[in-house]
């Protein structure tokens, strides 16, 4: 009890110090006053009365300081002193405290910014509850390792698997909503009944879907997002029960999802829509070989681990391979955690720029040591003073780190500027590279991270000048003026150089790397010509929903008339298969002449692309042999196709294509090969070479057969070439569709410029990244080397003076600083270099046409950094050329 | 500075502080310092300055209060007086300090006996 009484004393005493004092010295005064007196009255005179006094009292001034310490809390007196002191001496170096404290910042701020992303994106869990236990879930076939999941298999494997506590499907779909107000298309989701209960996920109002809705010949019935509700119901909760009009269906409405679960995987992301997988109108749907784009998720009971699911589904396939070999023979489950497929992609570039501005963190206090132990030479002088006036070496040390403390502390504070502004710049102009972007913000513990961060680098770099200081000998300090025993400090300065241009040197060959890359992949050919193409989706009047294949081949064909003479477009074709790097569709045949394989997956496989005529020259692909399809190929002519290259050699090798015959594996029906055209790029422009299916078929939309054509009567995708500006096309393009029907839709527009674009945006985004980053470590450098060399001079002024009145020219002496600079640089040069050879074969799969190593990029970083770096000497040089020796010399 | 010594020099310049004042009543600092002096028969060589730090660690326990007031020869001082937690904080101190004395005296008295 007692001592609280004596901290809160002493704690008041902190703000009361004046009044204090003057009551002691008041006191103090009363105490002599009396004693004199009383000697007085003794017989003394009155100076010798107050010498006596004065005796027996002792020291005042040391009576003043002891009552001082016992009064307040003296270790907070202390520090408050080093803190205006340190504040002092911060105001009066403004260029110092500016760059150190910058510098700090920069380095602070890039590593938030960075470690923010990194955190949101890779590190934090996704926002499921016990989101570990989700996975994706694929099935693997020959050609592709994560393809699509026959709903029956998928029946199969939900009811035999013994790993998941449940399991679902999903797959996009685009609807056209009627009868509330403008007609419009719907990101819309056929999704297994269990989709929202896998995730954890509860309907804001309402439920879910029920077993029996899943079955064939339920009623219909949707779910809607959060947003179409408010959009299109006013968010009124006697929306359940109403009626929602999907393609000219009336499915009712059972339930509200809330928005903003960010879940994407596959091709899902959140819709606007969710209507049960067996609603959907496709002949192929119970179909064991189709590959229609459905995936699934799933989550495992607690406890399962990867391997025992793998194993488990491996036994479940096994089986089903059995059962149906035509359709199942090689097929497996591939089991994905869920975060791994939404991030992977992503993380060996956020982990290279993690590891870039790691580097910059570690150039900032580098830099910032080197600016300490600069001035700590300078002011070896002062500290001397102190040690000589009686300052213990821990109070030296003290008074030191107080003052890296405070350049902590304000760096750590101006550094939440960039590391805001970078956090929300990097968010801005990539929300589509990154995953999970939206989760990304600044949060409490990435703060602690970065105040941690700055007070360590600054009490570690504030430390070792503080205890080479300290060293020093005051006598020897004081007699040499603050000049003397500087070897050491010279070399530790010349070792902070080197480390530097070390370090800036890997940052500018990464950046190097990813520029390279950058450009040899827009000197990619990808086949076609992608500029002034547009690509949209178009849906069709809901009356079309009934409409015999007659009808809607005519449809088609009168689409495309008036869309052929819309202003400003020169060409058009629907896009039924695939389409370059932006949608992907495979085609199962055999070759004529060769008994049909047992089972589709002994088929050949294609990707195919079923157009109209004019798709070559919406394109620009160039024909090579033969011809491409015309009018007259239509439903009642002879079945025809045009290959590419990689067809021709895959399957022809050495042979004329044309004339050759193929089998289509839905029909059986007998195509003959019309045209040869080059190979397109249609997995990016990256990765194309390295993909298995590679063989390209086209095919004319008229002579598809039937039941391929009703899955076509909804609508389809558009590509158009066109000229004039974008929205002067747009616009005539709504104005077009609106004339032939309101209920008709078009939505989606995207060029392919856009599309060629997003496929490069992660590369872009590392490119952006690390060449800032390369550009504030070069800068920062050069402010290292600038401060280091300008130190240098200052302290061998005198040498210069008297090497110039010994006769030494001014072109000497800059020679002789350039020489300095020079070493260190090149030293610094030879280190990166090697660091880089090594460093940059981390990045190897960012990396496109180009070796890490590649000597050119070496080479030119190399040039560059030294000239930054003998640039940054020139002023230093300068002053020490223009040094006047009889002032250098009377100075000493 | 061994803490273990200095404890034991507080407490005995405290003691004689709060002996002082519970046997002249409220007193200024010289007055203090003189009573000690004159008490102990001058066999303490005590710095009179030491006597305000000391003063104000037992004013910040809470065991004496002071205010201003008025000399014998009409001069401004501050005058120091026992409080109540004071006063039993002496009696327990003293107790403490009679019983350490005895111990001792009793102690060196046997070691000094077995010696001889």
């Amino acid at each position: 009890m007692e001592w609280i009484r004596v901290l809160l004393n002493s704690f008041v005493s902190l703000f009361r110090g004046k009044e204090l004092d003057a009551r002691l010295d008041e006191e103090l005064g009363a105490h002599v006053d009396l004693a004199v007196a009383e000697n007085v009255r003794h017989g003394m005179t009155e100076g010798d009365a107050r010498t006596a006094a004065l005796r027996a009292f002792g020291g005042v001034t040391q009576t003043r300081e002891r009552y001082r310490v016992q009064r307040g809390l003296p270790w907070i007196t202390t520090a408050a002193q080093d803190v205006r002191f340190g504040m002092r001496m911060m105001a009066k170096n403004p260029g110092f405290t500016a760059i150190a404290v910058l510098t700090l910042a920069l380095g602070i701020g890039g590593n938030t910014a960075i470690f923010s992303i990194v955190n949101g994106v890779l590190l934090n869990p996704l926002p499921f509850p016990h989101a570990e236990q989700l996975v994706e879930l694929n099935e693997s076939k020959p050609d592709f390792p994560r393809g699509s999941i026959p709903y029956p298999n998928f029946l199969d494997w939900q009811r035999e698997n013994h790993s998941f506590s449940s399991i679902a499907i999903t797959r996009g779909y685009v609807f056209s909503l009627t009868g509330r107000g403008d007609a419009e298309q719907v990101q819309s989701e056929f999704i297994s009944t269990d989709f929202f209960s896998v995730l954890g996920l509860h309907p804001l109002i309402g439920r879910t879907f029920t077993a029996a809705e899943e079955q064939s010949g339920a009623a219909p019935v949707a779910l809607i997002s959060e947003g179409l509700w408010k959009r299109k119901f006013d968010g009124a909760n006697n929306v359940l029960g109403q009626a929602i009009t999907l393609d000219g269906h009336n499915y009712t409405i059972v339930g509200v999802i809330p928005s903003g679960f960010h879940l994407s995987f596959a091709n899902f992301t959140e819709r606007d829509v969710y209507v049960p997988i067996r609603q959907w109108i496709n002949p192929y749907l119970m179909r064991r070989s189709a590959g229609l784009a459905i995936h699934g998720i799933a989550r495992l009971k607690p406890g399962v681990t990867l391997q025992q699911a793998s194993a488990d589904m491996d036994e479940v396939t096994r089986n089903l391979a059995v059962a149906y070999p035509d359709a199942n023979q090689g097929t497996g489950a591939s089991i994905i955690p869920l975060k791994e497929e939404m991030v992977g992609d992503v993380r060996p570039f956020l982990l290279v720029l993690m590891g870039a501005v790691g580097f910059v963190l570690l150039i900032a206090c580098v830099n910032v040591a080197s600016l300490l132990l600069a001035r700590s030479a300078a002011r070896g002088r002062e500290f001397a003073v102190c040690a000589a006036l009686g300052a213990s070496r821990a109070r030296v040390i003290r008074q030191l780190l107080t003052e890296s403390l405070l350049l902590g502390i304000l760096a750590g504070d101006i550094s939440l500027v960039p590391a805001v502004w970078g956090t929300h710049a990097a968010l801005r102009w990539l929300p589509a590279v990154l995953p999970r972007a939206e989760e990304v913000g600044l949060d409490f513990r990435v703060l602690a991270f970065t105040m941690t961060i700055s007070l360590l680098t600054s009490t570690l770099f504030g430390l070792a000048p503080a205890l080479r200081t300290s060293q020093a000998n005051p006598q020897m300090a004081l007699k040499e003026g603050g000049r003397g025993s500087n070897g050491p400090r010279q070399r530790t300065l010349g070792t902070f150089v080197v480390v530097e241009m070390a370090i800036a040197l890997v940052l500018l060959t990464g950046a190097g790397l990813m520029i390279r890359s950058l450009v040899e992949l827009w000197n990619v050919d990808p086949g076609f010509n992608p500029h002034n193409v547009l690509t949209f989706g178009m849906s069709l009047p809901t009356s079309m929903a009934d409409a015999s294949p007659d009808k809607i081949r005519a449809t088609f064909r009168a689409l495309d008339e008036s869309l052929a003479s819309t202003p400003g477009i020169k060409a058009v074709s629907p896009v039924w298969g695939a389409l370059p790097m932006a949608g992907d569709d495979q085609r199962l045949f055999w070759l004529d002449g060769q008994p049909k394989p047992a089972s589709d997956h002994d088929m050949d496989w294609a990707i195919d692309y079923i157009e109209q005529p004019d798709y070559l020259r919406v394109m620009q692909i160039p024909l090579k042999r033969g011809r491409f399809f015309s009018r007259q190929d239509y439903e009642h002519s002879p079945l025809v196709a045009v290959v590419d290259d990689v067809f021709a050699n895959k399957y022809f090798s050495g042979q004329d294509v044309i004339g050759k015959r193929i089998r289509m594996s839905d029909s059986g029906s007998v195509v003959e090969i019309v045209g040869l055209v080059p190979h397109v790029n249609q997995w990016g422009l990256d990765t194309d070479d390295t993909q298995s299916l590679r063989a390209e078929l086209y095919l004319p939309c008229m002579q598809m057969p039937e039941n391929f054509l009703n899955v076509m009567r909804t609508g389809s995708g558009m590509v158009v070439r066109y000229e004039g500006s974008l929205e002067a096309v747009s616009a005539a393009l709504l104005r077009t569709s609106r004339q032939i029907s309101l209920e008709q839709v078009i939505a989606g527009y995207q060029t392919m410029d856009s599309v060629l674009s997003d496929s490069l945006a992660s590369r872009r985004f590392a490119m952006i990244l690390l060449g800032t980053f390369a550009a504030l470590a070069v800068m920062l450098a050069s402010i290292g080397i600038y401060g280091v060399m300008a130190y240098l001079v200052a302290q061998r002024t005198q040498e210069m003076g008297i090497r110039m009145a010994l006769g030494a020219k001014r072109s000497d002496v800059l020679l002789l600083i350039f020489r300095h600079c020079a070493r260190l640089t090149l030293l610094g040069v030879a280190i990166g270099v090697m660091s880089a050879i090594g460093l940059t074969r981390l990045m190897t799969s960012l990396l496109f046409h180009v070796s890490p190593g590649d000597p050119g990029i070496l080479a030119g970083v190399a040039v560059l950094l030294t000239l930054v770096a003998m640039a940054a000497c020139i002023l230093p040089a300068r002053r020490a050329a223009s040094i006047e020796p009889m002032q250098a010399l009377r100075t000493e | 500075m061994g803490g273990n010594k200095a404890d034991v020099l507080q407490g005995t310049l405290d003691l004689m502080v709060l002996k002082t004042l519970e046997s002249l009543g409220p007193l200024h600092g010289y007055g203090i310092a003189r009573r000690i002096e004159q008490v102990s028969g001058e066999t303490i060589q005590l710095n009179q300055g030491t006597i305000y730090p000391a003063l104000l660690r037992l004013e910040q326990k809470g065991w004496i209060k002071s205010e201003w007031g008025m000399s014998e020869t009409n001069r401004r001082a501050r005058f120091y007086s026992l409080s109540r937690t004071g006063r039993k904080q002496m009696e327990r101190a003293t107790e403490n300090w009679e019983r350490v004395a005895s111990t001792m005296a009793r102690f060196l008295a046997q070691a000094s006996s077995e010696t001889n």
